[in-house]
């Protein structure tokens, strides 16, 4: 992993330092302190990602690969050392194993519309979980109803972990086993390594979609023994309009174009084309290049903070929310997933008795608490949680204290102008 | 707490405490129709009973939702309770104008055609108080909620004049 700045071994973060980096947090919302708890969704960008953009566009804006000005070489050398900084940061062997996409969603779709397509068909078996995130179930629906493979689930325990019973039975005869190692709606962390070997013991790769992880944890995809992993920078206080596809070399090497176009050939006749070597065979047309450098600044940002230092401070200020929500708001309040904050992250799914999540999230906002109601894409999930709706908060590292104790005054609040 | 009386005005609240005409018919010989918001995953289920003459003789709402898109189911329920399947499209249409502000803003483009039927049937199918959901135009991303029952509606009727044709 990267190295940690000098702190003592247990320091957590100096969040009042951290949020004073966030322009967006310093706003007033009808004289209400800005309360931002929906990081889940998409997270808040620090000065530091902002001025690399601004600085890249003012000084270094060109097209990739493609000019031999020097604007054009500085371009390309960020574009490219951006590609670095993210292989080191999720412990990548080799850069050339990182794939800058769209997001986590065409990550997911150039494995199912590459990978997928070359290797699955009637037969085989793509085993899922019931807490995916849509874009870890529908490129896979998808594909099935055209190449005709079965798609299996492994469900879930009443306290919200994977169920592990009968595992080893489902992934009998599966090629591809694709789950989320981070639930977006319960928070429980999945123990990733356990999960990518029961895989490779049944000789199925394992897709580990890293959406809600990367942005929280320590990442190594080698140890986590993931043969493809997925994620988006605008999760982890990067720029929208950028995302990563991490796999195995072999992998990728054996792999055919997903998108076809400029930028991902070796040459071009009129009878056909030769692709070129990955990264760039899965790099159609013109990249997210300020994207890329915002996601570089946002690493070195996660850098300096120190990833465990980011992971221990949710645990902790995940245990005061459960304690403080639970406390405050009393037995009208459902937290769903894992009651143990070891065993998460820092999503809490909440749901209040006799008040829908949209009202909830309606009369948060009148408090300028920003949370999330609905399915959060993950409809099979909330038909095991027998709820159509939950209202989300999540944490990230410019959360504190008292951002839970202003959602917990504004969920009690909630209740009573219901009074239901 | 600011605004939220605009949203929340009292009849809408008692609406959803108390929801009319909720639960369902056996389908056939009803119609059943599931409605659904894919933002917010809320699901609605209207049942409807139409006679041999166009009328609505009966109407079961079942699902889930929030306050604004259950009273408004439980609203249009009770205002369109025995009345005709035309009756019943025009309130829709009056309805669905007093929520496209929005939509008449941009263009408004089919909206006028929707709304003309309404003028004929205004007499006998006011509003009342469906007009306490009003307030919600100003909450644009409450506007789907609002709306979802009436287009579930829509639906159904449109399925049943297919199926009697
Ligand atoms: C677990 C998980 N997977 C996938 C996604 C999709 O990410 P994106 O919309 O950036 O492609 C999300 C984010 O919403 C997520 O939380």
């Amino acid at each position: 992993m990267t190295t940690t700045p000098p702190s003592p071994p247990l320091a957590t973060l100096d969040v009042a330092a951290i949020r004073r980096d966030f322009p967006v947090l310093s706003q007033r919302q009808d004289g209400h302190r800005l309360v931002f708890l929906d990081s889940a969704a998409s997270s808040q960008h620090p000065r530091q990602v902002l001025d690399a953009m601004t600085s890249f566009y003012e000084t270094s804006y060109a097209n990739v690969h493609r000019g031999v000005y020097q604007l054009a070489e500085r371009a390309t050398a960020a574009y490219e050392g951006a590609r670095g900084k993210v292989a080191r940061f999720i412990g990548a062997p080799s850069s050339n194993e990182v794939v800058f996409t769209k997001n986590a969603t065409e990550a997911i779709n150039l494995v199912a519309g590459s990978w997928g397509r070359a290797n699955l068909g009637p037969g085989d078996a793509v085993v899922l979980t019931l807490m995916e995130h849509h874009a870890n179930i529908v490129p896979w629906q998808m594909l099935a109803a055209q190449l005709g493979f079965e798609i299996r689930w492994v469900p879930l325990t009443d306290d919200g972990h994977l169920d592990l019973t009968d595992l080893d039975r489902l992934l009998d005869g599966a090629k591809l086993f694709a789950f989320t190692a981070m639930s977006n709606v319960l928070g429980t962390l999945n123990p990733v390594a356990r999960l990518t070997a029961a895989a490779h013991e049944k000789g199925a790769l394992a897709l580990v979609d890293a959406c809600q992880w990367v942005p929280h944890l320590p990442t190594d995809v080698v140890a986590m023994g993931a043969d493809f992993v997925a994620f988006s920078a605008h999760k982890m206080l990067g720029p929208s309009g950028i995302g990563v596809l991490w796999a195995r070399a072999e992998l990728l090497e054996a792999m055919p174009p997903f998108l076809g176009g400029g930028g991902m050939i070796l040459n071009v006749t009129t009878e056909g084309f030769v692709a070129d070597a990955p990264p760039g065979r899965f790099e159609a047309g013109t990249p997210p290049i300020a994207e890329a450098v915002g996601l570089a600044a946002a690493v070195d940002y996660l850098t300096g903070l120190g990833m465990d230092a980011v992971h221990r401070h949710e645990v902790e200020l995940t245990g005061y929310a459960l304690r403080t929500l639970r406390a405050e708001v009393g037995d009208a309040l459902t937290i769903y997933g894992p009651s143990e904050p070891s065993e998460r992250g820092g999503v809490l799914s909440i749901a209040l008795e006799g008040v829908h999540a949209h009202d909830i999230s309606q009369v948060l906002d009148t408090q300028a608490v920003c949370i999330r109601p609905g399915h959060h894409c993950a409809k099979p999930l909330m038909r095991v949680l027998g709820a159509p709706a939950t209202a989300r908060a999540s944490i990230y590292v410019y959360n504190d204290t008292d951002d839970i104790d202003a959602l917990a005054a504004a969920l009690v609040a909630a209740r009573d102008f219901f009074k239901l | 707490m600011s605004g939220l009386e605009d949203l929340y005005r009292e009849i809408i609240l008692d609406h959803y405490r108390s929801p009319r005409n909720r639960g369902e018919l056996e389908a056939p010989p009803a119609h059943r129709t599931e409605g659904f918001n894919p933002l917010c995953g809320d699901e609605v289920v209207v049942y409807v009973m139409v006679d041999g003459e166009g009328r609505i003789a009966d109407i079961k709402i079942n699902g889930q939702g929030c306050s604004i898109s259950q009273s408004s189911a439980s609203m249009m329920s009770a205002a369109v309770k025995g009345h005709t399947i035309d009756e019943a499209r025009a309130l829709t249409a009056t309805f669905k104008s007093m929520m496209s502000i929005h939509e008449q803003d941009i263009g408004g483009d089919g909206t006028e055609a929707e709304a003309d039927p309404a003028d004929d049937v205004t007499a006998e199918m006011k509003l009342g108080d469906l007009e306490a959901l009003r307030g919600v135009v100003k909450f644009p991303v409450r506007i789907k909620c609002a709306t979802l029952s009436w287009n579930t509606l829509t639906q159904a009727l449109d399925e049943v004049a297919t199926a009697r044709s």
